[in-house]
């Protein structure tokens, strides 16, 4: 009992530490809350302004006789839940790779993922036009593994490995190399604006089919990513420490590949090649919850599904009735972040 | 016959094996230092004993099991790793660092129990952190930072500890302090310590059994007084040592060195004039 007590008892020092599940369950708590209304204040403003009273009547007693439940329900509904998903893809994804790869750089943008998604998407609008949304996600996978295949292939081509900075390097290339070929193709079968439209980033098209279909996917990864949390946190120790720890680093790492590669190709498959969601948000979860991924992994979900629903309703908001895009809104804020990273040295995770 | 032994083991980088045919045993509860001149494969022998290389032929065995063919978790329980020069990942805090040492002993998901923090707790009093449980680890000193990575490996609660230069990057003050908090846990913990050191006076003060490696092979192993000698030194580092008696340990240690060749063109010189 002695010792149980010197335990529970709150020593001034074990505050820091022990903060830390309190202010992240502040997160998940003010940010889910956060989430609620900012969904709800997106999906009120719009083209047609309409009030909150008849935005929750359309979900509760949707009647389709109605346009505006009918606006609600189809058009704007589907479009900011679609953003606060494709958020908490991006920003998970980029958690995950984050601390997998100890590279603070690490993001599905800049180590090629969306690059690869969307080079298949083009390929699959040239090639395959009409085709069925199911299909479009997985040739979205196989992009997003295409991209992180070349990247890492080049990366460890030379001697010394996977080092942060020339797996930032590979991104650069690869990403340049497949966004060449994406509109090369896009010029030549005259998919321009159809890719234009995927490339420049807007959840203006999602449909409930859509998150209908990619909502399991996406939970089965959230899923995965949560339970295989606290393996995170370990490799990104060091995969040395991780495997004198009795980690299976292989085996997590193979796994926690595919989890990054469903949410960054569904991401893409979504809102196009949008950049700096998974650069950003784990940053700002780690800074705020500290290092333990069995909390940056929620965290980071909740609050990039934030700020892309928050960043959606930017761009609706600042030239209406036209359209920002809203990868242009993110890098806004992607890009000065990034140069404080590289700034700082980018040694640290 | 020992807990931890490697037989016949090859292994290398990439295909290029850097030891081939090498066996050697680890004695129980005592001190092992491994010298030799880089590249020798010192550290690589250290690597395949802690299973993060694997070993194209032959086995380390760990309590006449083939390792490879142990959970690695089990093996984690049994010995901690050090490995050289470990990053630390920014914004952890000592105690969280130093947990983290639990994992082998914890579910999937890991809350920590009550014999978790008290392993942990005890991992940090006998590093002597306990003032600085609640920092973050950037803001330590290497040394400290040393101390915490060790730390870590005591939380993990084994009788093997294996540290690849746990010295390396510190002064001299705080080297002598690492080796004495190594040698303080084998003489009350009974841990066997198994490490690589660069300084071979360090290593034959502290060490109990000393293995000296060149070009991949063992060229004399045994205590510090069989292996310090002027003419295994020449061997494997082709200096020239003055000898001398350590007043601490009573082990051999050097006061200075020459390199091999420079000695013997003193002596053509010398001849010649």
């Amino acid at each position: 009992m002695a010792i149980l007590k010197k335990y529970t008892q709150v020593d001034t020092e074990d505050v820091i530490y022990q903060s830390r599940p309190v202010i992240a369950s502040i997160i998940i708590m003010g940010g889910l809350f956060g989430l609620i209304v900012s969904i709800g204040i997106s999906v009120s403003f719009g083209a047609a302004d309409i009030d909150m009273g008849t935005v929750w009547s359309s979900i509760v007693q949707y009647n389709d006789e109605l346009t505006s439940h009918q606006i609600i329900q189809e058009i704007r509904l589907p479009r900011v839940l679609g953003a606060a998903l494709v958020g908490a893809c991006f920003a998970v994804s980029g958690s995950i790779m984050q601390g997998i790869t100890r590279n603070p750089l690490a993001d599905s943008g800049l180590l090629g993922l969306n690059a690869g998604a969307a080079f298949m998407l083009a390929i699959s609008f040239a090639f395959f036009p009409g085709m069925p949304y199911m299909y479009i996600i997985f040739f979205s996978f196989a992009g997003a593994a295409l991209g992180a295949g070349l990247v890492f292939g080049i990366g460890s081509m030379t001697r010394g490995g996977l080092k942060p900075v020339r797996l930032v390097l590979a991104g650069a290339a690869v990403s340049a190399l497949l966004i060449a070929l994406s509109e090369g193709i896009a010029i030549y079968y005259r998919i321009s604006q159809d890719l234009a439209f995927w490339h420049a980033g807007g959840v203006s098209g999602t449909k409930w089919e859509n998150l209908e279909m990619v909502a399991p996917l996406v939970i089965v990864a959230f899923l995965g990513a949560m339970s295989l949390s606290k393996s995170i946190t370990i490799i990104s120790l060091g995969e040395e420490i991780a495997i004198g720890l009795g980690q299976r680093t292989k085996k997590i790492k193979f796994f926690l590949a595919i989890i990054v590669l469903i949410l960054a190709g569904i991401g893409v498959s979504i809102v196009g090649a949008v950049g700096f969601v998974g650069l950003i948000i784990p940053h700002i979860t780690r800074f705020l919850v500290g290092h333990d991924y069995r909390w940056i992994i929620p965290c980071s979900a909740i609050l990039g599904g934030l700020l892309v629903v928050l960043a959606d309703f930017g761009a609706r908001m600042i030239n209406p009735p036209l359209e920002t895009p809203i990868g242009a809104l993110i890098a806004l804020l992607g890009v000065p972040f990034f140069l404080y990273l590289a700034r700082k040295g980018g040694e640290e995770i | 016959m020992s807990n931890l032994f490697v037989e016949d083991v090859s292994v290398g980088y990439s295909g290029s094996p850097i030891i081939e045919g090498l066996s050697v045993s680890v004695p129980d509860q005592k001190i092992t230092t491994i010298i030799g001149p880089n590249g020798c494969g010192k550290s690589t022998l250290l690597k395949a004993i802690a299973r993060i290389l694997k070993t194209d032929k032959g086995a380390v065995f760990l309590d006449g099991k083939a390792i490879h063919q142990l959970s690695t978790k089990k093996i984690a329980k049994r010995m901690a790793i050090l490995p050289q020069s470990s990053e630390v990942p920014s914004g952890l805090t000592i105690f969280e660092l130093v947990s983290y040492g639990r994992f082998p002993h914890q579910g999937g998901f890991g809350g920590l129990n009550l014999e978790d923090l008290k392993q942990i707790d005890w991992a940090i009093q006998v590093t002597g952190l306990s003032e600085f449980k609640d920092r973050s680890v950037e803001a330590l000193s290497g040394g400290q930072r040393q101390r915490v990575w060790i730390a870590m490996a005591l939380a993990q609660d084994t009788d093997i500890l294996i540290l690849d230069e746990p010295t390396t990057y510190l002064d001299l003050a705080h080297q002598l302090d690492i080796l004495l908090l190594l040698e303080k846990l084998n003489i009350e913990e009974k841990r066997t310590i198994i490490m690589v050191l660069h300084d071979l006076n360090h290593a034959s003060r502290f060490s109990h059994n000393m293995i000296a490696m060149k070009g991949g092979e063992i060229i004399k192993e045994g205590s510090p007084s069989k292996v310090m000698t002027y003419s295994t030194i020449q061997t494997v580092f082709e200096i020239d040592v003055n000898l001398t008696t350590c007043p601490f340990s009573h082990n051999p240690i050097f006061h200075s060195y020459q390199l091999s060749r420079d000695t013997q063109q003193l002596f053509e010189n010398a001849n010649e004039g």
